[in-house]
């Protein structure tokens, strides 16, 4: 294998491993504040790329890309509205149930406005043809665009987690939630925000890959499973055991292919979330305690 | 301050408060004693909101709160230092003060929860020492006062404490209690359960003994302190020793 091509493959791991830490970060927020796995996080991804491109020949892209974000908050609100809130006894098993039917009906919603077409939104700057020569390897800028679009969501993330009084009043939740509520924090509306703010990341993560991944009603269910995967790789929970357990995944996939066929890419993320239950279910930066599901 | 009027309450179809009164003036300490499981916290939590009130009345400074969510309480003016303390362990000693002043940050925007953070830094050095450090590591009597720290940011005119004492050595339990004495000489009220009744009865005004979800005696602590059934039950004393 020849530098560049190392250089290649390197890059592409890494664009893709940066697109599946912020869906395991999705993940990780409303796991954190609730306990909930929230498997329609893909259809996050999907809505906001959808509806960006249905608003894309209308309004400008960056415009149309802040509307998609915008409105796809409004459908994370909504859903935790009219069915977390109302459910009498959410145990962890209820949890996965509704959240897998939710990621079904919004699918179904998605096929009937926007029909099976595979769409695209425009490369953000320069077309498919466009690309960059770093050191030997050729990329597209739209790579620059989602590094960096992961970059600034991670830092965004850590400094409202930190300095932010929701944010820290949404790890309090994480970290007990009998205090939390003790301190006078309301918890439901932070579960509220959370589906609100992991909607948003994944909607404008929708929108950054859209030119490269395409995209489709059906688009947001491998992205879930290997941001589920990142997300058990890493620990339920911890971003930063995110963002490690993405690259690891997108690099092994990238690099995958010069060793197996190109079929078997997609079953390297499963192998992985395998691999992990069986061996190290509390995932490389995880605590153990946060393997005991938690309930509410 | 607070007036409860036989109020019942438990966990399910299980009925652990059966009918308890109580109230508690402004400006004192007031200590509920009684051994495990007679429902001390589950008292505290009823009126803290977190366990629904079945029957009977919860009133703070005249209101009704019986029904109310924790946060409305807290919000009102009535903080619980839960037992257990519940620290955030993955948080900052600084960062859980902070979230102690939730409620304040929410209605009044008011600057002065940096002075509050000193007042609490001055009441308790140790916690000043270890700023930065993480809830979860610190020792258990550095967690008590944190979470007596925490609730006080919200700056409460009622503050109820369970069971501060649970599992710290005597030194610590003493500079504890001292400190909630000096709180009540600065016009707060509390409100302390306990089951070092020694402890407890030596700096509160008046107290009540708790038996299987019911009150079975209440007096001044000097009364209780004095009291042959208390002395038994409650200060390790035994028969003969009182009957001499
Ligand atoms: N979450 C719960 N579900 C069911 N029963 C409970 C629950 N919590 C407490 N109990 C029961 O309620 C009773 C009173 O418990 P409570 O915690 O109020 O006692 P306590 O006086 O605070 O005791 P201790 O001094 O040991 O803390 C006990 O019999 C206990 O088993
Ligand atoms: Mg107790």
């Amino acid at each position: 294998m020849s530098f560049e091509q190392l250089l290649q493959y390197l890059l592409s791991g890494v664009t893709n491993g940066s697109i599946y830490a912020i869906v395991a970060i999705g993940f990780n927020i409303i796991y954190n504040t609730t306990g909930i796995i929230n498997f329609a996080q893909g259809e996050f991804l999907m809505l906001g790329g959808m509806t960006a491109i249905s608003l894309s020949p209308y309004v400008p892209l960056p415009l149309a890309i802040l509307i998609a974000v915008i409105i796809t908050a409004m459908v994370g609100a909504v859903v935790d509205f009219l069915i977390i809130r109302r459910l009498k006894k959410p145990t962890v098993l209820n949890m996965v149930i509704v959240t897998i039917g939710l990621s079904i009906i919004i699918r179904e919603i998605a096929l009937h406005l926007w029909d099976e077409k595979v769409r695209s939104l425009p490369y953000f700057t320069g077309n498919e043809v466009t690309s960059i020569n770093i050191l030997g390897a050729y990329i597209s800028p739209q790579v620059l665009w989602v590094l960096g679009v992961s970059a600034v969501i991670v830092i965004f993330l850590g400094v409202f987690f930190k300095f932010t009084l929701t944010g820290r009043s949404m790890r309090a939740c994480a970290s007990n939630i009998t205090a939390a509520r003790l301190c006078g924090i309301n918890t439901r509306n932070m579960v509220t925000i959370s589906f609100m703010l992991s909607a948003a990341i994944g909607a404008l993560a929708g929108c950054v890959i859209s030119p490269i991944t395409q995209t489709q009603y059906d688009c947001g269910t491998s992205l879930a499973i290997k941001g589920f995967a990142v997300a058990i790789l890493g620990g339920l929970g911890n971003s930063t055991g995110a963002i490690i357990g993405g690259i690891t995944i997108g690099l092994l996939e990238a690099f995958s292919i010069s060793v197996l066929p190109l079929a078997y890419k997609d079953a390297i993320a499963i192998s992985i979330l395998l691999i992990i239950l069986f061996l190290r279910p509390s995932g490389l930066l995880g605590k153990k305690e946060a393997v005991e599901l938690k309930e509410f | 301050m607070l007036k409860i009027r036989n109020l019942h309450s438990g966990y399910g179809n299980l009925r652990i408060l059966k009918g308890v009164s109580l109230h508690v003036n402004p400006g004192e300490i007031v200590t509920i004693i009684g051994g495990n499981g007679s429902g001390k916290s589950t008292l505290l939590q009823t009126v803290a909101g977190m366990i629904p009130v079945e029957e009977g009345e919860v009133l703070f400074k005249g209101r009704s709160i019986g029904g109310e969510t924790p946060e409305k309480i807290v919000a009102a003016g009535c903080s619980l230092v839960p037992e257990g303390r519940m620290i955030f362990n993955a948080m900052s000693v600084r960062e859980n003060l902070i979230l102690g002043a939730y409620t304040r940050f929410r209605s009044d925007r008011s600057g002065d929860v940096a002075s509050d953070l000193e007042a609490v830094y001055g009441m308790f050095p140790r916690l000043r020492e270890r700023e930065n450090q993480l809830g979860g590591t610190l020792s258990g009597g550095e967690q008590q006062m944190l979470a007596i720290g925490r609730a006080l940011m919200a700056r409460p005119k009622l503050m109820m404490l369970d069971e501060p004492s649970m599992g710290l050595a005597p030194i610590i339990v003493k500079l504890i209690f001292e400190e909630v004495r000096k709180l009540r000489d600065a016009g707060n009220t509390i409100l302390l359960v306990e089951q070092n009744a020694r402890a407890a009865l030596r700096i509160a005004d008046r107290g009540y003994v708790i038996e299987t979800g019911q009150m079975v005696l209440e007096g001044t602590s000097e009364e209780l302190l004095n009291n042959n059934d208390v002395q038994r039950a409650y200060l390790g004393k035994d028969y003969k020793s009182i009957s001499e």
